[in-house]
């Protein structure tokens, strides 16, 4: 889009330290008066190395590094590491452990978009659906605690099992929360999905063209915001998700374009709804099993390579590992979703005003500790 | 005014005092009053609005200060901004800086000394009290860009700007939104306008010509929230973009008196729309009917909180518009609806 | 399309400039000559058959006697995924962007330069991206020298 400027252009830093960069990023923003002529993404103020970090300890201790990274979603992090290492060794786990997990993965997805529903509004400007959300994403948190003793980063999935079975009694908490949370879904939605004002912020804002969104790698939430219907889970399922009956929300652009700021919102809303579909038949499935089963003495994959994707709340993530059958990853890279989105920015935002770059930077839910590793 | 004059002349010796200065004191009594009043609303309304928020959000909101429901935690909060350092930013516009904060609270509480509490208790009824509300109140304006320019920082510059447009945008629907009662009753004194509503709910000017000052007192309303940059009018201070706008800077007391301002400035909308619209101290049913028992200025002030409290539950239910958004909303909504509401009481006042 | 038919395609298409497919692998993948990756990247994007508009992961990796650049594509259109790399000498590595095929491109070519000096030529912003822009040495090659201070200040 061109745009014409009047003055002088100002630049402001937005960030390092501001309410709603989600973390600590930088946003270089040249203004003209309310216009933002450019908005440059500056990042890396969280890297931690983690890539170094894992070519230096064994493939078990790398799992509580991935928590770290999505610290928002950790149970899906290290649920994609395990896999790509199980695949990797030709481990197969059994049936109680694959369910388990899948409870636990779309748990941390309720959870994840929680707080991506919940800041968003917080963005645009209400605060109560903030408070709302964190109101349930505690009740998962305890479930987790009462899981594996962490409520943020868990170190719960294992490579070839679990670090605990769940305890007894917990299929019926989980049942139980599931009949409470899903008519506060609809609570949300009246609060602010429909909201008026909210709609009129979001639904013409950071438009994401189907083509540009595959050109810049966008995935997950964002992707099927502007109505590209790919989720991992059902075109490249692992865990057998195939399985499972569950629909795959896609942006439909009700209020304006398809692909705008609301449209991917209100993917991830819908997508709450289908994890609570998931977990029901999970917890269905549940067998009898012992979840340290296939758990080797010794992880030692063999030497070769592998690229792993999961379906995270903010994307697709991808472990590339290679291994020189060592006992630690010769090289470990992760294709981190929100770093791909955040690529995109720049593009997006250009020419928008500077309360909609806050709407569409909220509108991608990035998690920095995942985009700077 | 009358009354406290009166109060005063049974003081030994008040009549001792020399003739010019005791004509003084009254005043400046009465204006003490007014100002600790508001001042002790202002602490309520902060404890409120706690409390509505957090029972709005599904928590509890302060619970121990005090005892009873944490009353007293907006007081334990006032000693904790006084006791802070204040700091001055180095790059700052020094003077400008400091007297920002006392300028914008000025024009907040210097407007009440014509609002009429009960059909005895106000400071003056000026002739034309409502013209010196709404230039008083055009104060706070100044100082919020005074604030926004000295604090030399970019993000208080934009909500200083973004104050400006603001609030001069709103005030023009506002102040013709309030000619919808002005000319009926052909005075702009606070007194006699509520003075021309009473006898009962029917008598009051939110249901006088029905709908026309109803859709004033609307639009009265929305606008009043954008004068008091309140949700979903916050744009000045917009906590998610613009960090805390024209207040970025400021801590420690200076920050307090922003605080007070903002919410004595609530009162103050609040109270003009109850003295205009809702029939002031006035009771609900004619005197010959149920006698009032309860005294005109518990009256208003309960009338006052009820219009508080959709202030506060607007703001923690609503997001925020954006800035074009509100000017258009100013422009060419509210302008014209309320211009064409002026036409509309003006006929029918003086065809029917 | 699966691997094997990918490869011979690839073969097919440019010949010798392939240096060697492994398609059996859980992972199949084809070495080509770092000369030509962009002409093969935008056949690998813009064929019909293939149609690898993806560009799932760019990264670098050192292998003490050599350093790939990996890329892992896929297909939005026809579910399938395939790998390129290219073997780059480890004094001064460099290539050609691939920019201009998959935006995307853009910031991970920065990543893989910041982490490992690769030098994509005709980058349009080639600059550190994690790392802050003083920083010296590429950190994840495997004889990094993990640095006492920054500015004068202990790390």
């Amino acid at each position: 889009m061109e745009v014409e400027y009047s003055g002088d252009v100002m630049t402001l830093n937005m960030g390092p330290q501001h309410p709603s960069t989600h973390g600590v990023l930088r946003l270089e923003l040249k203004t003209d008066g309310e216009i933002v002529a450019a908005a440059i993404p500056h990042i890396g103020y969280l890297h931690r190395c983690f890539e170094k970090h894992v070519e230096n300890v064994d493939y078990a201790g790398v799992v509580p590094y991935t928590d770290r990274m999505d610290y928002c979603a950790a149970m899906n992090m290290e649920l994609g590491y395990v896999l790509a290492v199980e695949k990797l060794m030709g481990i197969e786990v059994n049936n109680r452990v694959r369910c388990i997990r899948i409870v636990m993965a779309e748990l941390g997805r309720i959870a994840s978009h929680l707080i991506a529903a919940g800041t968003y509004g917080n963005d645009i400007g209400s605060f109560t659906p903030f408070l709302w959300c964190f109101r349930d994403r505690e009740r998962i948190l305890d479930m987790f605690e009462e899981t594996c003793g962490a409520r943020l980063l868990y170190n719960y999935n294992w490579i070839g099992g679990l670090m605990f079975d769940i305890k007894p009694g917990f299929e019926d908490k989980l049942i139980e929360f599931l009949d409470y949370f899903e008519p506060q879904v609809d609570n949300l939605n009246r609060l602010l999905s429909d909201n008026w004002i909210f709609i009129k912020r979001t639904a013409e804002v950071g438009i994401l063209s189907p083509e540009t969104a595959i050109s810049y790698g966008v995935t997950g939430p964002n992707l099927r915001g502007s109505g590209v219907k790919f989720d991992v889970r059902r075109d490249e399922p692992y865990l057998g998700y195939d399985e499972f009956d569950f629909e795959i929300p896609v942006g439909q652009g009700e209020y304006g374009p398809v692909g705008s700021c609301w449209d991917r919102y209100m993917v991830r809303i819908r997508e709450v709804k289908e994890s609570c579909k998931i977990i029901r038949q999970a917890v269905a499935k549940l067998t009898p099993g012992d979840v340290h089963e296939s758990i080797p003495k010794r992880i030692k994959p063999p030497a070769g390579e592998i690229y792993m994707r999961t379906e995270c709340p903010r994307g697709e993530l991808g472990y590339y590992i290679v291994s020189d059958g060592g006992l630690k990853p010769y090289r470990l890279k992760v294709k981190s979703p929100c770093f791909t989105v955040m690529s995109a920015f720049e593009e997006v935002s250009r020419g928008a005003m500077i309360s909609d770059v806050i709407a569409i930077l909220g509108s991608f839910d990035i998690v920095l500790g995942e985009i700077d590793r | 005014m009358q009354s406290i004059a009166e109060l005063l002349g049974l003081l030994p010796g008040y009549s001792s005092i020399p003739e010019t200065y005791r004509a003084l004191i009254p005043v400046v009594v009465s204006c003490v009053v007014i100002f600790a009043c508001m001042a002790l609303a202002v602490l309520f309304a902060v404890w409120l609005e706690r409390k509505v928020s957090a029972h709005i959000q599904d928590r509890l909101g302060p619970m121990y200060v005090g005892g009873w429901h944490g009353w007293a935690q907006t007081l334990a909060d006032a000693v904790k901004l006084l006791l802070k350092e204040d700091i001055v930013p180095a790059s700052a516009d020094k003077l400008l800086f400091k007297v920002a904060p006392f300028v914008v609270f000025l024009g907040a509480f210097a407007a009440f000394v014509v609002i009429p509490f009960g059909a005895s208790s106000f400071v003056a009824d000026l002739n034309i009290g409502l013209l010196y509300v709404f230039a008083v109140g055009s104060l706070s304006v100044i100082g919020i860009i005074m604030a926004g320019w000295a604090s030399n920082n970019k993000y208080s510059l934009y909500g200083g700007m973004r104050a400006a447009a603001q609030i001069i945008s709103y005030e023009i629907p506002s102040a013709i939104a309030i000619m919808t009662v002005v000319i009926p009753v052909g005075s702009l004194s606070l007194v006699e306008i509520v003075n021309a509503q009473q006898g009962g709910i029917q008598n009051w000017f939110i249901f006088r010509y029905p709908p026309l000052v109803f859709l004033g007192f609307i639009i009265y309303f929305i606008a009043s929230l954008a004068e008091v940059n309140r949700t979903p009018f916050d744009i000045p201070e917009a906590e998610s973009e613009l960090v805390a706008g024209y207040h970025t800077e400021y801590s420690g007391m200076r920050f307090a008196f922003f605080f007070l301002a903002e919410y004595a400035n609530m009162f103050l909308v609040a109270s003009v729309a109850t003295a205009l619209f809702l029939g002031g101290w006035t009771w609900f049913v004619p005197e010959s009917v149920v006698p009032q028992f309860i005294p005109g200025p518990v009256l208003f002030f309960g009338k006052v909180l009820a219009l508080v409290f959709v202030q506060m539950w607007l703001r923690w239910s609503l997001p925020r518009l954006r800035v074009d958004q509100l000017m258009y909303l100013s422009w060419k909504v509210l302008l014209p609806a309320s211009l064409a509401l002026v036409l509309g009481v003006g006929w029918v006042t003086v065809y029917w | 399309m699966n691997a094997q038919e990918i490869a011979a395609l690839l073969t097919e298409k440019f010949g010798g400039r392939i240096i060697e497919s492994k398609s059996d692998g859980i992972n199949p993948y084809s070495i080509v000559d770092p000369a030509a990756i962009l002409e093969i990247s935008r056949f690998l994007c813009s064929d019909e058959r293939l149609a690898l508009d993806h560009l799932e992961l760019l990264g670098g990796a050192d292998y003490k006697d050599r350093i790939e650049v990996v890329y892992v594509l896929y297909s939005m259109k026809h579910h399938h995924r395939y790998t390129v790399k290219c073997r780059l000498p480890r004094e001064n590595p460099s290539l050609q962007t691939v920019e201009s095929v998959w935006k995307v491109a853009n910031w991970h070519e920065r990543e893989a330069f910041d982490m490992f000096g690769i030098v994509f030529e005709g980058h349009s912003d080639l600059r550190r991206i994690l790392c802050p822009d003083d920083w010296e040495g590429y950190p994840l090659r495997k004889d990094y020298k993990y640095p006492t201070s920054y500015r004068d200040m202990p790390v």
